[in-house]
């Protein structure tokens, strides 16, 4: 790797880690309703909301209200965003006179938005309509991301409070969050990303007349070019804010209008760290303990770093096989790729615009995160630069993972790492001062579980069943890889692609629904059972029988617990996915 | 009881108990109970149906291969039961025991109320003899000297001498009467002299005999709340393992036919698979280190009423410990004479042992002895010289105060006592007290001390500091304490000044003087609604309300039936430092628990790298480079390690892990270091040389 490469990341930690504690401050007077230097602008919106939405802000919810809430609330946005598409041709702002999306992929696209996955199998320049594109996929951009913070911090709350059946408000935790977090972070990031370049317009798609003259699949010649535009930098700084990573155009972050510039690239990978990030700190500031906040967020970081390393190593290999073919040809792979003005290493499915180093750590915080937003193609990754993010997603989407979603997925892990360290020093396991009995343990199995059943068994239908089998385009090995990662990204709400599957069929649109759909209200819903039975619970004081939590022993511990548990979920699948297709190369 | 009295039979008759209990034990209706296991077993029987499959010609793999397998996964549920049956063992030789005292006996009933009274023995026609079985809760029953007590009870009337040695193991009698903290008797029992009236407080099965013996036999062994948090952690990874294995036969499916080449997987290796991979070590062991648990406190004489009493154990924060027996040796001492202006040292020393001869009480004796050690005084010298006549002056609660008449050629009159009574009496008699001795007095009382003033012939020569003395090593304890974070907190009756002078000596963390029952139920729900977990010990009926609020609440044994019944665990030596220990096996229990379990988990990793190549093996030979350790039956060798692990660790599980009073930092940086770093690389070795001995016998 390079000095620069190695400058990029180093200045991209750097950024990152001095922006988190200030917004996880802020976060944290958000959510203890605080005043802050937003409520003057905000507060007069948030009481007219209410006002007009008939909510008691007062009002406290226990974890069960709160869960029928969410998913009624969830349920509206899936039906308003499968409406979308489906009515979307007599509907208004659809220049490009886009029809209605078919059934099956409306479901798949619905159920990604609100599940904050947004796996895209439709191509959105030649599918959705201005409106639906903003009033469906941006607005659930939002709304999806404000949800999987509210489950969280309901849990904090839970670890906070004690000897309480309340949990909080869901519908002001979603009001809070969007109104004083997203949409403010959303706003001073589309300007700054149309001021690089991003379009933001309503108007048609513009038509090019090409230079050179072309013919279709049809022998027809073909003149001219139709360049889509469109809303793109509104919906493009959510997308990446939000962990939400669906693209307005198929190319996602590789395309020239959503990524401009190599400031553009930069900011886009910051913002999908920053808010996950920021939760650590906020956990910390409302659990009284920031020491426990930023433990977690060096366990994530470690581990972030790790997965980084194998990635940016193994692309920056050269491809044995091309060097193969050129040996043949009498060349080096080092000749070859300075005659085309190539870095050496893997250049496959990469834009030169941002090179071997930024692809890979896009790639590694993309899938760290749930954030799934792309600027190379994964499937052209080396086996091993391609294991890492699949395993990244294994993890749980719990290395800062989704927006609220990571957070909470972490504290499971914690919840069960305590439980074995807990014993270990013979006590019944605390974390925070809250006792980890039956019921924890009973829901932290549920949310280790369900993602590791709904992507394997979701794999192992598709590999014996000839729809499944179809969408993948390489044979072997490879093929087995794509299909394994297009499940993984269902399971973990991820929504990143191996490229190479055809996905926009009604197998994979009705099976990835059906698990992105469990592979999240079934892990929300046990979060927030957690959250309700340790609000009822006293709070422990600290002494030295205490286990300490915020230690580079436990951190260690940490690390290793969320280490092994998805290496024995998922060795076997991947020793017959990316693993043998590295030995064999 | 000393552990040497419950050494249980014929260790070769509890192994072969054991082995045939670990059959007995297949039976699903009771495997089902421990779903690791269970799930062991049913793939036990379906690789069995296999065996057979592949013994008529039509097997998936070679018979010898399969059968191998099913051997030893046989073996795995067998040695898992194995070690249940080998802690319930235990119990059961102890339950013997127990219960070959408790053989049905005869009572002497009494049938009409007003037989009883006026502390004579009942009339004959009062008495109906009867079957132990036939007393009820509220009979009234007499038993005299020789006879067995036939049930629980509470002494309603009289006073007799009973040998409780059946169950506590002490053979010197003790003294029970009604009224008081000393009413309770056992039945099993036996009244050496004198005869009692006792009212029934157990029915027949459900006394405190019985109880134990239900607890140690494990009959009555219900999963305790952190074996349940457990036991739901193991199933998901038992879940998850399933998922693993099943998922495994497609994508076998799949690999096979996309490459062309080799055949996929066979049932054999995904069960074997599975259940290397299932958290079968822990699994295997959880029920028998509960029971191992029980029965280490029955082996320090402690009867835990609950699975749950000794978990909680383990999580105490606050040790309620009462001053007199657990602190202090239980008397006070003397430890100074500090003579008036004048008097030789000698003299007073003297005077005060002379006084002392005939006080057999503590104090009394630690003087004579605190004189011999000091001075060298023996106290014969006066007996010696033949012409004395001694008169002892008993201590009255009028006087206040105890001494000497001795008559002679020059008769000597010495009283010792409370600093005012003597005061008293000596002004009374015309002298006056020396400034000297007021000061003494002061500072004694003031450091937390008794004194003792002591007058010869109507004038006051000193005074005695009688002190409570603190146990040898109690300090040391209190500090390893504290260090587990443990709070300790003495409560005693004395005023606030002793009390606080004591504590600073034993280096207890807080104290409650002058303590009421009602202050100490006080102080423990402060406590509890602090979040704390407190344990205390507890003898008296008035302890009874504070040892049903403590967590952790030990009685004596020679408590009342109230304090006992209160309490969730009785210490058969009502030995108060007891608690300590009892936390500690609380701990271990935990922590038993949790080593287990990383160990079983971290087997895993290896076991994956030493089935998936050879699995795959005919799909992908390129996998090969995984089987770094050259194993030629890698997949027998994971399964027979997976098998005998168990075995190698029954006695981890029924003696539980080294436990040291240790930070809860340091313990789990140890821990992980032994079952988490050990249980990642032990298996690496032990399949290895287990593949080098399948090889070397030729069997593969």
């Amino acid at each position: 790797m390079s000095g620069q490469g190695w400058i990029q990341i180093g200045l991209y930690f750097i950024v990152l880690f001095a922006l988190i504690k200030p917004l996880g401050a802020y976060m944290a007077r958000v959510y203890q309703g605080e005043r802050n230097f937003l409520t003057p602008v905000i507060s007069p919106v948030e009481k007219l909301i209410y006002l007009l939405a008939g909510i008691n802000a007062e009002e406290e919810m226990d974890w069960k209200r709160y869960a029928k809430v969410l998913l009624v609330f969830n349920f509206l946005g899936f039906l308003a965003v499968y409406g979308l598409q489906r009515f979307q041709a007599h509907l208004p702002l659809n220049p490009a006179g886009m029809s209605a999306v078919s059934p099956d992929s409306s479901f798949n696209t619905a159920m990604s938005f609100i599940t904050n996955t947004n796996w895209q199998g439709y191509s959105g320049e030649s599918t959705m309509s201005y409106l639906t594109q903003m009033l469906g996929l941006t607005v659930q951009n939002f709304l999806s991301a404000a949800t999987g913070m509210a489950a969280l911090v309901a849990l904090i709350r839970g670890f906070a409070r004690h000897s309480t059946k309340n949990i909080g408000n869901f519908w002001t935790d979603m009001v809070k969050t969007t109104l004083y977090i997203l949409i403010p972070l959303s706003l001073v990031f589309s300007i700054v990303l149309v001021s690089q370049g991003v379009v933001q317009t309503f108007s048609k798609p513009k038509t090019a007349t090409l230079v050179q003259t072309t013919k279709d699949d049809k022998g027809n010649t073909v003149t001219e070019q139709v360049i889509p535009v469109g809303p793109v930098a509104s919906q493009i700084a959510i997308k990446q804010l939000g962990t939400n990573g669906g693209g307005f155009f198929n190319a996602n972050s590789a395309h020239p209008f959503e990524n401009p510039t190599p400031l553009t690239d930069f900011l886009e990978m910051l913002a999908i760290l920053l808010i996950p990030g920021g939760l650590c700190y906020t956990f910390g500031v409302m659990v009284g303990d920031k020491r426990q906040g930023w433990a977690i967020l060096a366990a994530m970081t470690i581990i972030l770093v790790m997965f980084l390393a194998v990635t940016e190593w193994a692309e920056h290999q050269n491809n044995p096989m091309v060097a193969r073919g050129a040996a043949e040809a009498g060349q080096t792979v080092a000749g070859l790729s300075s005659a085309a003005g190539l870095p050496a290493g893997n250049m496959e499915g990469k834009e030169v615009r941002f090179g071997i180093t930024n692809s890979a750590l896009w790639a590694t915080a993309t899938t760290a995160t749930s954030n799934g937003s792309v600027n190379s193609m994964h499937d052209s990754f080396m086996p091993l630069g391609g294991l890492a993010p699949l395993l990244l997603i294994h993890l749980g989407e719990v290395v800062f993972g989704g927006v609220g979603s990571g957070l909470y997925g972490m504290l499971v892990f914690v919840i069960i790492a305590v439980f074995v360290a807990g014993l270990m020093v013979g006590r019944t396991p605390e974390y925070l001062g809250k006792k980890v009995e039956a019921l924890e343990m009973k829901m932290a199995s549920l949310v280790i579980l369900i993602p590791v059943f709904i992507i394997l068994v979701g794999t192992a239908i598709a590999v014996v069943t000839p729809a499944g089998i179809a969408g993948a385009s390489n044979p072997g090995p490879h093929g087995y890889s794509e299909i394994l990662y297009a499940f993984s990204s269902f399971g973990g709400n991820n929504g990143s692609a191996f490229a190479g599957i055809n996905a926009d069929t009604p197998f994979y649109n009705t099976a990835g629904g059906i698990i992105m759909y469990f592979g999240r209200y079934f892990i929300a819903i046990p979060i927030l059972a957690i959250a309700g039975n340790l609000a009822g619970k006293k709070k422990v004081p600290v002494s030295a029988g205490t286990l300490p939590t915020h230690t580079p022993l436990f951190i260690g511990w940490l690390i290793s617990v969320i280490l092994i548990v998805a290496a024995l979920s998922f060795f076997p699948a991947l020793a017959l996915g990316p693993i043998v297709e590295h030995l064999m190369m | 009881m000393e552990a040497a009295k419950r050494k249980p039979a014929a260790l070769k008759g509890l192994y072969r108990q054991a082995i045939i209990e670990s059959f007995v034990k297949l039976d699903p209706r009771k495997m089902v109970k421990n779903p690791v296991m269970f799930v062991v077993e049913v793939v036990s029987v379906l690789t069995t149906a296999l065996w057979f499959q592949a013994l008529l010609g039509h097997g998936e793999a070679p018979a010898w291969f399969i059968g191998n397998i099913t051997l030893w996964l046989w073996f795995t549920v067998l040695f898992a039961n194995f070690a249940e049956a080998l802690a319930e063992g235990r119990g059961k030789a102890q339950a013997e025991s127990l219960r070959k005292m408790r053989k049905e006996t005869t009572a002497k009933r009494i049938e009409k109320s007003f037989c009883i009274g006026g502390g004579v023995r009942p009339e004959e026609r009062c008495i109906k003899v009867v079957s132990s079985t036939e007393l009820r809760k509220g009979d009234v029953f007499l038993a005299e000297a020789g006879d067995l007590i036939p049930s629980d009870g509470e002494i309603v009337e009289g006073v007799a001498s009973v040998n409780e040695s059946a169950v506590t193991g002490e053979s010197a009698p003790v003294i029970r009467e009604s009224g008081g903290d000393r009413s309770a008797v056992t039945g099993g029992t036996t009244v050496l002299s004198d005869w009692i009236i006792v009212k029934v407080t157990a029915d027949p099965g459900e006394g405190f005999i019985d109880r134990m013996i239900g607890l140690v036999e494990g009959a009555k062994r219900k999963k305790t709340p952190n074996e349940i948090a457990l036991g739901i952690l193991l199933s998901g990874f038992t879940i998850i393992f399933l998922v693993v294995c099943a998922t495994l036969l497609p994508y076998s499916l799949y690999s096979a036919h996309s490459a062309g080449t080799g055949t996929p997987i066979t049932i054999t290796v995904l069960v074997a698979l599975l259940v290397c991979l299932i958290p079968t070590t822990i699994g295997g062991l959880l029920s028998a280190i509960g029971i191992a648990g029980m029965d280490r406190m029955i082996r320090r004489n402690v009867i835990a009423m609950s699975g749950r009493a000794v978990e909680a154990a383990g999580d105490v924060d606050v040790l309620l410990l009462d001053k007199t027996g657990t602190i202090t040796l239980g008397n006070r001492q003397a430890v100074e004479f500090i003579p008036a202006g004048g008097i030789d040292p000698v003299e007073l020393a003297e005077a005060t042992q002379l006084s002392s001869l005939a006080d057999e009480t503590p104090e009394g004796r630690s003087i004579v002895v605190l004189a011999k050690e000091k001075y060298g005084l023996r106290g014969e010298t006066v007996h010696a010289s033949g012409d004395h006549s001694m008169h002892f002056i008993p201590f009255t609660a009028q006087t206040r105060m105890s001494g000497v008449d001795i008559h002679g050629s020059e008769d000597t009159i010495i009283r010792k006592g409370a600093p005012d009574a003597i005061i008293l009496y000596v002004e009374g008699l015309g002298n006056k007290v020396s400034d000297g001795v007021h000061t003494a007095v002061d500072k004694i009382a003031r450091s937390g001390g008794t004194p003792l003033v002591v007058a010869k012939n109507g004038r006051a020569v000193g005074v005695v500091h009688l002190k409570d003395v603190v146990k040898g090593g109690i300090k040391e304890r209190f500090a390893e304490m504290h260090r587990m974070g443990i709070k300790t907190v003495m409560i005693t009756g004395d005023n606030p000044v002793t009390a606080a002078a004591i504590a600073a000596e034993a280096g207890v963390d807080d104290f409650l003087a002058e303590a009421t029952p009602e202050a100490k139920l006080k102080l423990i729900r402060e406590y509890q609604a602090g979040g704390r977990l407190v344990a205390m010990t507890g003898d008296g009926t008035n302890d009874a309300p504070a040892l049903a609020q403590a967590d952790v609440a030990v009685a004596m044994n020679t408590g009342t039936q109230p304090a006992r019944e209160a309490a969730n665990m009785v210490d058969l030596d009502s030995n108060p430092t007891k608690l300590i220990e009892i936390v500690e096996i609380g701990k271990q229990l935990l922590m038993t628990r949790g080593a287990l379990t990383t160990f079983s988990i971290s087997n895993d990793v290896a076991k994956y790298f030493a089935i998936i190549p050879a699995a795959f093996a005919s799909t992908y030979p390129a996998l090969g480079i995984l089987n770094f350790m050259h194993l030629n039956a890698a997949i027998l060798s994971a399964v027979i390690f997976n098998a005998i692990i168990i075995v190698i660790l029954i006695p981890v599980a029924l003696k539980g892990v080294k436990y040291r009073p240790l930070s809860a930092a340091l313990l789990l940086r140890n821990n992980l270091l032994i079952y988490g770093v050990g249980g990642l690389l032990a298996p690496f070795i032990g399949i290895k040389l287990i593949d080098m001995a399948l090889t070397a016998v030729g069997l593969v």
